[in-house]
């Protein structure tokens, strides 16, 4: 069996690109549209099961998914990706919000109206071995779509599932095999077969590898890179591998405690990211480079845990563990706006950047804990890169004639950076 | 380093005969063996290897290599056979601070594990027992070998838990397991691992089911905890970047067997086996240019009870048919010196592997 699990180019009959292609909305496109988008779960207790409470999963978020394009989303457990994926693929009902579906509203659409578009909304569920039922054939797990729809296939369904399972990399003669006699790898490709059976426009891929060995990782990634390519598909693919997620997205969101708190293309956000919570995050990935391991001070460590998403911190969601907290983060919530073309950010004070809050008092209390869990040389260099931008902006700034004000307000910002 | 260069020649061929050891740590020839209803699975099949005090091994390899087997194997976890006739069948020999542990009397070893060398599991919460609060199982840990009153064991299990970093131990110490965090959990039974200074510590994926910030936190946490301690660490991962993180030495398992063994720095920049650079092409890397695909390892690992004949990563190797006559099919390799301190089992020529590292695999990584 294990010459079929090869890391296989895929090819598709011509036929059905053709089918595919017209079907989709032209590349660029927004195919997929959030606007504050919330699922609260309640909290019930008593012998009335009042509410009491309510687990704030996704808390007001937006963004769009362009046709074609990946939209990666990374966080801690517990920040909500999971949830929102759940709520993009209508498989939970939002508390509020709208999602969009090619211009068409979906939020609140029923199990019968929704139905047509299970056909171009598909998921990758993480775990291969709970998310197929053992018994079932193979032929039964990939051919379940087509039933539920009532499509047949051109060439029948059976011909069409054996065509899918060459394509994601299996052997189709294993059309009568149950998922018990497969690897997890294999598992994971005959999820991927089902997903792309109705040829959908969107798929969600859920912690699409993480169940699976290194090894097998990458066989996955590079097959969902060639399908894209070969079918123009559009993922959102939700992990908390923020390498893995790096390599095959277009743009990343970076969510905290049921927000997203950047959300930038790909090259700006590993290259400059300006949310500190996406920094530290970045900096406890752990280098695979021995040569590296003694330079500590680049980490940035988070101290304890995120906090609860039942009442969760007021203001930024994140002060409670920013090194850089200040009075405003405490109080006003910031909003999710784009500092620089493709690159979103909520934050007071963004790293990489001009300070948004500048003369506000520092909270002291975090500000000396931080100090003892971020190395100076982070510090320093972080005060560096937003002087060297501060002083850039005030440049655009002077050549804008009607902003000249805003040069010594810069000046004033990147001095308490410095502090 | 310095300590296992001076001893560590002999790891390449091991034999029975020889009976004094030199590091803290000796492993010769383990095989721990299952029966089962489909035949023998062959889950760890002569491994060979030496670790000093107050150094890191970190052992790598896909599910189903044998990592987690051998650490049970050296803590003496399988032999309490569940099964009766189905027990584990296990040769070799376990030398540990001069003891030899699997002909030693299983009391004996009990003594030995708790005290002298503890482990880390991987998942904290089914490790942990949800039945009793956190600062009893420490107490039990921590009475079982010292004969003191309750009272100073929960002095001593508090003292541990602020060790760990844990807030209030004071009060955090008659919580629940299903009352703390991940991380916390992970802490917790860091600080009973801990508690009686052992001087080995295993730990088995300690940080897979955490969150990157957290994992973090707790690789700072072991390696702080061994400087202080000086303890041996043995880590078992499958997360190079883990291992590159605390490991002095690396051993890189595969089927069952180890396939190259070496400083953490050679294995990194001078890999000579391809199961390895498999390894090192199929991740994704944070801290390189964006590679526009990963290199996967073929096919999928091997079973343990058909273990492919010849070189066990024959079938997944690129370069299998490399050396003459068939080589790789028929014959398999033995670990041998490839430079100071570093083994690889392969069979292509010394010259053949460097050329290939250098000329095909490195520029692509």
């Amino acid at each position: 069996m294990s010459e079929n699990a090869e890391d296989t180019v895929v090819t598709t009959p011509a036929k059905s690109e053709g089918a595919t292609l017209t079907k989709d909305a032209a590349p660029g496109e927004t195919l997929l549209k959030v606007t504050g988008l919330q699922k609260h779960f309640p909290i019930k207790k008593g012998l009335l099961q009042r509410q009491v409470g309510a687990v704030h999963a996704v808390d007001g978020i937006d963004f769009e998914v362009r046709s074609g394009e990946t939209l990666g989303v990374v966080g801690e457990s517990g920040c909500g990706k999971s949830t929102m994926g759940r709520l993009i693929t209508r498989l939970l009902e939002p508390t509020a919000g709208t999602v969009e579906f090619e211009g068409k509203d979906i939020t609140h659409l029923g199990v019968a109206g929704m139905r047509p578009l299970r056909r171009d909304v598909q998921m990758i569920f993480q775990d291969p071995y709970s998310s197929l039922n053992p018994r079932h054939t193979i032929g039964t797990i990939v051919g379940a779509p087509f039933r539920l729809q009532g499509v047949t296939p051109e060439g029948g369904i059976k011909n069409e599932v054996q065509r899918l399972l060459s394509v994601v990399g299996l052997n189709p003669e294993h059309y009568n095999r149950y998922p018990h006699e497969f690897s997890g790898g294999q598992r994971q490709r005959i999820g991927i077969a089902r997903a792309l059976a109705l040829k959908p426009k969107l798929v969600v891929a859920d912690e699409p590898v993480s169940a699976l060995d290194v090894s097998i990782q990458a066989q996955v990634v590079n097959l969902l890179d060639d399908l894209q390519q070969e079918l123009g598909l559009t993922y959102v693919i939700i992990a908390h591998d923020l390498s893995v997620v790096r390599h095959v997205s277009d743009r990343i969101a970076v969510m905290y405690l049921g927000k997203i708190v950047e959300l930038a293309d790909r090259e700006s956000l590993y290259r400059a990211p300006m949310h500190p919570y996406t920094k530290a995050l970045m900096s406890a990935v752990p280098i695979p480079d021995p040569r590296r391991k003694s330079a500590k001070s680049e980490r940035i460590l988070l101290k304890g845990d995120v906090p609860s998403p039942i009442s969760p911190p007021s203001g930024c969601r994140f002060h409670t563990r920013c090194w850089k907290a200040t009075e405003i983060c405490k109080t006003t919530e910031p909003k999710l706006v784009e500092l620089r073309p493709g690159q979103q950010v909520a934050c007071h004070h963004p790293e990489n950047f001009e300070d948004q809050a500048p003369q506000d008092t520092v909270l002291l209390t975090v500000a000396k804990e931080a100090a003892e869990l971020v190395a100076d040389e982070v510090l320093a260099e972080s005060a560096e890169t937003s002087a060297a931008v501060a002083a850039e902006v005030a440049e655009n700034a002077d050549s804008e004639v009607a902003e000249s004000d805003s040069g010594a307000d810069e000046e004033a910002g990147q001095e308490s950076t410095d502090k | 380093m310095t300590e296992l260069s001076k001893t560590g020649a002999a790891v390449g061929e091991p034999t029975s005969a020889s009976p004094a050891p030199t590091a803290f740590l000796e492993v010769r020839d383990l095989k721990v063996h299952f029966p089962t209803d489909d035949g023998l699975v062959k889950s760890v099949d002569g491994l060979s290897f030496k670790l000093e005090k107050g150094k890191t091994l970190g052992i790598v390899g896909e599910s189903g290599s044998g990592k987690s087997v051998t650490s049970l194997g050296i803590m003496g976890l399988h032999t309490a056979g569940q099964y009766g006739k189905r027990k584990a069948q296990i040769s070799g020999e376990i030398w540990l601070d001069g003891t030899e542990l699997l002909t030693s009397n299983p009391d004996d070893v009990r003594k030995l594990r708790g005290r002298q060398m503890s482990m880390i599991f991987q998942d904290p919460l089914s490790a942990l027992h949800p039945y009793y609060t956190i600062g009893q199982q420490i107490v039990e840990a921590y009475r079982i070998h010292h004969n003191v009153d309750k009272k100073t064991a929960k002095r001593r299990a508090i003292e541990m838990l602020d060790r760990v970093g844990i807030p209030q131990p004071d009060k955090r110490v008659d919580s629940y397991a299903h009352e703390f965090s991940g991380g916390m959990r992970q802490r917790a039974m860091i600080a009973m691992s801990l508690v009686n200074n052992p001087e080995l510590l295993i730990a088995d994926e300690p940080t897979t089911a955490l969150d990157v910030t957290v994992q973090a936190q707790i690789l700072d946490l072991i390696r702080d905890l061994q400087k202080e301690f000086g303890s041996a660490v043995i880590i078992i991962t499958h997360d190079l970047g883990v291992v590159a993180e605390l490991a002095d030495d690396i051993l890189v398992m595969y089927g069952g067997r180890c396939v190259e063994r070496g400083p953490a720095e050679k294995v990194f920049y001078e890999p000579r086996h391809p199961y390895t650079w498999g390894l090192l092409g199929s991740m994704p890397r944070l801290d390189r240019e964006q590679q526009d695909r990963l290199i996967p390892v073929k096919g999928s690992p091997p079973s343990l009870i058909n273990v492919p004949s010849g070189c066990a990563f024959n079938p997944r190797c690129p370069y299998a048919d490399v050396p003459k006559d068939n080589l790789t099919r028929t014959v398999r390799p033995e670990l041998t010196e490839v430079g100071s301190q570093h083994w690889a089992a392969c069979h292509m020529t010394q010259e053949q592997r460097e050329r290939i590292w250098t000329e095909e695999i490195a520029p692509k990584l």
